[in-house]
């Protein structure tokens, strides 16, 4: 517990020097992602992690028990949406899209025991067949920064458009 | 080949050579979709929404629908009606937000005012308007019919049209099996998923009730739902069984089947866990204890996936979704979908509801988005058609005896009731 807080001070005690370590690993989830390595971006979620898109345009914070989310995995969930994503099968999927994922506006919203609440935004496109689809939100994370690698513990991405107007959530955004 | 190449008919049923086709016309035209909004969206009965979402007197949600913006609301006695979306002044749309409680609409441009009735309710000095203009003139507009079936509510713009029971026909009487999973009635869960499929909206009214494309698409689905153990393949424990279709009259039709998931009303799996095994299952019980032993197993264990023609899809698989879908193009429509649940349905039972719906619904969903891949595909493929001009819609009709779920009957039944609709047409007919 001590040694603990004696962690979360010194964390806290370089917020700056914290935010670009966390940036840095921000940049290689997005570089995992646009690579289609996405067993090695699951490899970056601690065991017990949670992984939603929520509805559009819902006030406050939603909770996937009473509102219809778009995602809302558990860990298993999160981990098995990552094997399907494999298969050739996952026909939305096949041939693959391509994408870019971009970031900016990282902040440490919170800070307690290590973990770091982030919040950041995101443009991220997907390419398939000659069609661009562009989804733009916000990330929300919790981020276990007492660990190296750092793991994510939480990861919520909230769509800042106000219609899903791509169809469809096949990638991870 | 020839013949049918050569027919003006974009529906041809061939039984003596058991060949059912429909011209890859229907789903690119431009004239097509322009008499589909007259002989179709005109004349039939098309859902709005369900009492649920307006639980309030006062309470109000707009939408589009039938190719037009509604205002579907409950006035301040709770009366429900549907206005059209449009100021009587100079046109300007009324109400701007998704939904909302009030007792009255204003529209911004020059303050004009309607209370929830729909009545014209400003009051300006003596010298502006006549007497005429409080006397109805200058009232919203309404949805020429409004009924509803049990909860759910349609609008229809042929002010003729039968009424809303004869219209549902057969269909009535499986959306009482929707509706019977709770004594307290079902709502809509939340807010529903809006999406765009590029694709023509004919492809989903087929899609959502054909069991052909099950394995073939959605082995990942299966794959998953086996790696949690969870594909539960014994059906039912009593002597109810159904594998099939049932033509429901006037273009609606179900498939009912044994499945292998999971439903909240009342199948467990293990994926369910341990602790939610006996409250399910005590759901089962009850149901079997207020309907009998056959209905109750029916509601409870098997699934089906029904159309209502031309646009509405209840499907109650692994979760309930009410699924409504409306095209501005050709090759293009907007999907509006929703989760059903109990009404003051227990809060583990309702997140795992929701959980079921996501593992296999929606955008985000295991299974919706690959089915999307498939109508995409299709219409893309349709750019051959000059040379492919046909689809084949025939599996099936060979067969002696009742069809089966996976045949292709129930998408028959979809295209004689459009062919019949679009022939007779008071505008051009085309099919």
């Amino acid at each position: 517990m001590n040694a603990d807080a004696g962690m979360s001070r010194r964390l806290a005690s370089d917020a700056s020097g914290l935010r670009g370590r966390i940036e840095d690993f921000l940049y290689l989830e997005a570089d995992l992602l646009d690579e289609w390595k996405i067993e090695e971006w699951f490899a970056l979620f601690a065991e017990g992690a949670t992984y939603e898109v929520p509805p559009i345009g819902e006030a406050g914070e939603p909770d996937p028990a009473t509102s219809l989310f778009y995602i809302a995995d558990d860990y298993v969930r999160l981990r098995e949406r990552v094997v399907r994503l494999t298969k050739k099968e996952a026909h939305s999927e096949f041939p693959r899209s391509q994408q870019r994922h971009m970031i900016s506006n990282v902040r440490i919203t919170g800070l307690s025991g290590g973990v770091a609440d982030v919040s950041c935004n995101f443009v991220t496109y997907r390419a398939k067949r000659g069609v661009v689809d562009t989804y733009y939100g916000k990330h929300v994370y919790r981020i276990d920064c007492g660990v190296e690698p750092f793991k994510i513990k939480a990861k919520r991405s909230i769509l800042g458009m106000d219609m899903l107007y791509p169809g469809k959530l096949t990638i991870i955004i | 080949m020839d013949t049918l190449l050569s027919s003006p008919q974009m529906v041809v049923e061939d039984r003596a050579r058991q060949l059912f086709r429909v011209s890859r016309r229907a789903f690119t035209d431009e004239a097509v979709l322009e008499a589909e909004r007259h002989n179709i969206f005109d004349r039939c009965w098309v859902y709005l929404g369900h009492s649920s979402e307006i639980p309030n007197n006062c309470d109000f949600i707009t939408r589009a629908v039938a190719g037009r913006e509604l205002i579907f609301n409950r006035d301040h006695k709770g009366v429900v009606h549907a206005f059209l979306n449009t100021c009587p002044h100079r046109g300007a749309m009324v109400v701007r937000e998704k939904k909302g409680n009030s007792r009255a609409f204003r529209c911004f441009y020059h303050g004009w005012t309607f209370d929830g009735t729909g009545r014209f309710a400003s009051r300006f000095g003596e010298g502006n308007y006549g007497k005429e203009h409080y006397s109805g003139c200058a009232d919203l507009g309404q949805a020429p019919r409004l009924e509803n079936y049990r909860d759910f509510w349609f609008v229809n713009f042929d002010k003729n049209a039968v009424s809303l029971s004869d219209y549902l026909a057969g269909a009535k009487e499986y959306i009482d099996l929707v509706a019977d999973h709770a004594e307290a009635g079902m709502e809509i869960v939340g807010s529903g998923q809006q999406y765009i499929v590029n694709a023509n909206w004919k492809l989903l009214a087929e899609n959502s009730i054909d069991a052909f494309h099950g394995f073939p698409v959605h082995s990942t689905y299966f794959d998953y739902l086996k790696s949690l153990g969870s594909l539960r393949s014994d059906a039912g424990g009593s002597n109810f069984s159904a594998s099939g279709m049932h033509d429901l009259g006037n273009g609606h039709a179900v498939i009912e089947y044994a499945s292998p998931w999971g439903r909240p009303v009342a199948r467990w799996v293990p994926s369910m866990g341990e602790d939610k095994r006996a409250h399910i299952e005590a759901l089962r019980s009850e149901l079997i204890k207020r309907f009998g032993e056959q209905r109750g197993t029916r509601i409870a264990e098997f699934s089906r996936n029904m159309l209502i023609f031309p646009n509405l899809v209840i499907n109650d698989i692994m979760a309930i979704t009410v699924r409504t879908f409306m095209p501005d193009r050709p090759n293009r429509m907007t999907v509006s979908a929703w989760a059903l649940g109990a009404r003051g349905e227990d809060h583990d039972l309702r997140k795992l509801r929701l959980f079921n719906f996501l593992e296999f619904l929606g955008p985000g969903g295991f299974a919706t988005p690959d089915d999307q891949e498939a109508l995409e595909n299709c219409q893309r493929g349709y750019i051959n058609m000059r040379e492919v001009g046909w689809n084949d819609i025939s599996k099936g009709m060979p067969r002696n005896g009742p069809p089966m779920n996976d045949d292709e009957e129930q998408m028959r039944c979809f295209w004689r009731q459009w062919r019949e609709r679009m022939s007779d047409g008071r505008m051009g007919a085309v099919a």
